[in-house]
């Protein structure tokens, strides 16, 4: 089955502007696991559309480091309470809140909420453009040894290999310019339509969005050589990558 | 001139560390080299049994950090060697017992008169491992050529790399040629390949080295076996030396071999 560009799969599905709530809600990887920045707006809505958010990228927050910057917002010891029940209810663990008020470091130190060292002033996020908005994408020129995981909101690229006992984690595509042999879930906030390509491909666990390949065996094909993974019809299914 | 500090570890246990860093400090020491050998499995010691000096220690490693004695008086003497010395583990202390930041100062202090300090690793990647690869200018991997060992080699280097303190090298043990030519076994290129780093020696399984692992002398006392060669090898490659890898996978001296190779000839 060769692919039309009608077939091209739509990338913007990651930051979705499904609502317009998620616009207030960045997500962006950190070296040691992601930061949520929440924005402006009334706080009760906010953590409410946080914890759909959460909701649908279950298993991209799984076992992560998060860290919360809530800005120059002031918020109460209750009000934190709150945010902190949404995390509890969906297993995040909050490892720093960054805040610029002294009053919510207050409050948060009240509830013994580790907080974080007050990072540099950065320029404003602009607003996203619709379709153009692309997520960041991600490079990492090295090899993915056994134990190491990368984890991106976005799509990532590896120029290297991912060894078994790896992870690639990312809510984008994810291209592997050398041997997959770990896992690599794409699509992991929920992205079922997000593909996997690799020189060569022979995981032992690929994700795509809530699919699962497990064991090796389904992926077993005859022909090495560059592929291309995919949702469809409800498996993952490997295509061989031919030059047109 | 300051002496060199090299860690041999594996993540995987039973893979042959302390085997690799006992023979290659008598290795050295038969090159005149001076040789510090320490024990960091702290708790599990073993380097005194294989090295035969078991029953000589009065301090350990431990001792000189908690204090109780100087770094001098807890080092012991190679008889059969004057080049070569011991610092012992501990074996009524457990892994907590020492930190990364002693280590670095202990090693700092045995360079000064040694030519190698050599620290065998305890298996694992947690403490034990991290005081031992502390105070590395270089490391040692040591391997099988099986695939849960190699997954655990691959743990170590991403965390030695992460460390600062690669890239490393490997040292491929117990290797069983008639299995890699059956396809029975990883051969030496599969494991290199999947590991992508430098290799610095393969030595073939032997029951020697476990026979003389149990009397307290090394194989590497005297150049009888092909192990004993290949871990006289591995000391010339440290010292910077091209020394090609030994024939391991030349065609067995079989009745069977020579028959065929008898047959050929004519």
């Amino acid at each position: 089955m060769t692919q039309t560009p009608s077939e091209t799969f739509a990338h913007d599905d990651l930051h979705s502007n499904r609502t317009g709530d998620d616009a207030r809600i960045q997500i962006k990887g950190r070296r040691d696991g992601l930061s949520i920045i929440l924005g402006d707006g009334d706080w009760h809505e906010l953590v409410l559309a946080l914890d759909q958010r959460l909701q649908q990228s279950a298993a991209f927050f799984q076992d992560c480091q998060v860290h919360l910057n809530i800005g120059q917002r002031h918020v109460s010891a209750e009000q934190l309470r709150e945010l902190f029940q949404v995390l509890q209810e969906n297993q995040v663990t909050l490892a720093r809140l960054h805040t610029a008020s002294r009053a919510s470091a207050d409050a948060a130190q009240e509830l013994d909420i580790r907080l974080g060292l007050p990072e540099a002033v950065q320029a404003p996020p602009e607003l996203p453009l619709g379709t153009e908005q692309w997520s960041e994408g991600l490079l990492f020129h090295r090899t993915l040894r056994s134990g190491q995981a990368l984890r991106h909101p976005g799509h990532v690229i590896v120029i290297g290999d991912v060894n078994p006992g790896a992870e690639v984690i990312a809510g984008g595509d994810v291209v592997v310019w050398g041997r997959v042999r770990g896992m690599v879930h794409a699509g992991a906030a929920g992205n079922d339509r997000a593909i996997v390509c690799a020189l060569e491909l022979r995981p032992t666990q690929l994700r795509i969005g809530s699919y699962i390949a497990t064991s090796p065996e389904e992926l077993a094909r005859a022909t090495a050589g560059p592929e291309m993974a995919c949702a469809l019809e409800g498996r993952i299914v490997a295509k061989p990558w031919l030059s047109k | 001139m300051l002496g060199k500090t090299i860690t041999i570890t594996s993540g995987k246990g039973g893979v042959g560390k302390t085997a690799v860093t006992a023979n290659l400090a008598v290795a050295l020491a038969m090159l005149g080299r001076r040789v510090t050998a320490v024990d960091t499995d702290i708790g599990l010691r073993n380097l005194d049994v294989v090295l035969g000096l078991e029953n000589r220690i009065i301090y350990d490693l431990i001792d000189v950090i908690e204090g109780r004695c100087h770094l001098h008086q807890a080092l012991i003497q190679d008889r059969r060697l004057p080049g070569l010395r011991l610092l012992p583990a501990s074996q009524t202390h457990d892994k907590s017992a020492a930190n990364p930041a002693d280590m670095v100062v202990i090693c700092q202090e045995l360079k000064k008169d040694s030519d190698f300090v050599l620290i065998d690793s305890p298996a694992g990647i947690e403490l034990g491992f991290r005081n031992a690869v502390a105070g590395a200018d270089d490391v040692v991997i040591v391997t099988t050529p099986e695939v849960s060992a190699v997954r655990s080699a691959d743990r170590i280097l991403g965390l030695i790399e992460a460390a600062g303190k690669g890239p490393g090298q490997l040292v491929i043990n117990r290797i069983k040629p008639a299995m890699v030519t059956r396809g029975d076994m990883l051969g030496t290129f599969d494991v290199i390949e999947f590991l992508a780093v430098e290799l610095l020696g393969v030595v073939p399984e032997e029951d020697a080295i476990l026979i003389a692992a149990n009397q307290g002398v090394p194989l590497a006392s005297e150049i009888t076996t092909q192990a004993s060669q290949a871990f006289h090898n591995i000391a010339h490659r440290l010292l910077g030396e091209k020394v090609p890898f030994l024939p391991i996978f030349e065609s067995e001296n079989t009745v069977f071999a020579r028959f065929r190779r008898f047959l050929r000839l004519r």
